[in-house]
């Protein structure tokens, strides 16, 4: 038996029901990353300095502790990851796919970009005793940017299939490989969102 | 809606994305150079909030394709927006309550 409405959309919510399903996955992921940032507000209202004493060391800004362009340069990577998906999904539109090919792949490889950078950057605060334990401040760093690291590694994998063995159904079932494209991309854009949040409270503020 | 016509409005939504890239990157430039400014902490997050909000309304305007999207997407979203502020409302209130701002110092 086929899955009913992959392309169609159901008469009654008006949308395909991969669509629908993957806007109600979204929304308990806006509860998780909106619970931590709750979080991270709470304990920044209580907090007697921020970033406050790390390992010996008294900092005013969180600038003084993370580096500001690398985490500049990583939203630049990051937003233009999510126009090379929706270029993706675009070009499948025209009915172009190696263009399609070119644009996901682009978004897989510009998300490793991405991790890289992260990684660098943990490796730095690591290589100066730099860990979640020893302070507040660290802690909501790394628990928020590392859930949103995890996401982003979540999001290639997803993509990877499609670029892969995945994309054999646009020979088969165009139509429905598009809106895969298309939901693929609406939690890509999540992942991006949520960084657009994270680079100015934790890094900036 | 004919293949013709229907690539045509397609390559309408390619230069639309191309201008929303353009905006992003001009508000990322704009948020860490008013960083650099140093600014009481109260502005300073009200300019950067207001500055992430308008980017990720864009992304999800555009990108997401919120600005065409059907009904029962939005009724999914507006709920997501109720809990999400009772949320913050109920945490940020123990926080106060425990001040004592709500219950006058105790």
């Amino acid at each position: 038996m086929d899955i009913p409405y992959t392309v169609t959309p159901r008469p009654d919510t008006g949308v395909y029901n991969a669509k629908l399903g993957v806007w109600l996955f979204l929304a308990s992921e806006v509860m998780l990353f909106g619970g931590l940032f709750s979080a991270y507000l709470f304990l920044r209202l209580a907090a007697p300095a921020w970033p406050g004493e790390l390992v010996g060391h008294t900092y005013h800004h969180a600038s003084e502790v993370l580096n500001v362009p690398i985490g500049t340069i990583n939203t630049m990577v990051l937003i233009t990851s999510s126009v090379t998906m929706v270029m993706a999904w675009a070009s499948l539109m025209m009915k172009q796919f190696a263009r399609f090919k070119l644009f996901l792949g682009s978004t897989i490889l510009l998300g490793l970009v991405f991790l890289i950078i992260k990684a660098f950057e943990y490796h730095e605060k690591f290589s100066h005793h730099m860990f979640p334990a020893e302070s507040t401040f660290l802690a909501v760093y790394f628990t928020l940017t590392g859930l949103h690291a995890l996401h982003v590694i979540g999001g290639l994998i997803v993509n990877s299939y499609f670029w892969g063995p995945g994309s054999k159904m646009w020979q088969t079932q165009p139509e429905r490989f598009t809106n895969r494209i298309e939901v693929a991309g609406l939690y890509w854009h999540f992942v991006d969102i949520v960084w657009i949040f994270l680079f100015p409270t934790i890094y900036l503020l | 809606m004919s293949d013709a016509s229907h690539a045509e409005e397609m390559k309408r939504h390619v230069k639309i994305y191309q201008r929303v890239f353009f905006a992003l990157a001009v508000l990322t430039i704009l948020t860490v150079s008013v960083s650099y400014l140093h600014l009481p902490i109260i502005y300073a997050m009200i300019i950067a909030l207001l500055i992430a909000i308008s980017k990720s309304s864009l992304v999800a305007s555009f990108f997401m394709h919120l600005i065409s999207e059907k009904r029962a997407v939005f009724l999914v979203l507006t709920f997501t927006l109720i809990f999400l502020i009772a949320m913050f409302i109920l945490l940020i209130g123990s926080y106060y309550e425990q001040e004592g701002v709500f219950l006058g110092g105790h």
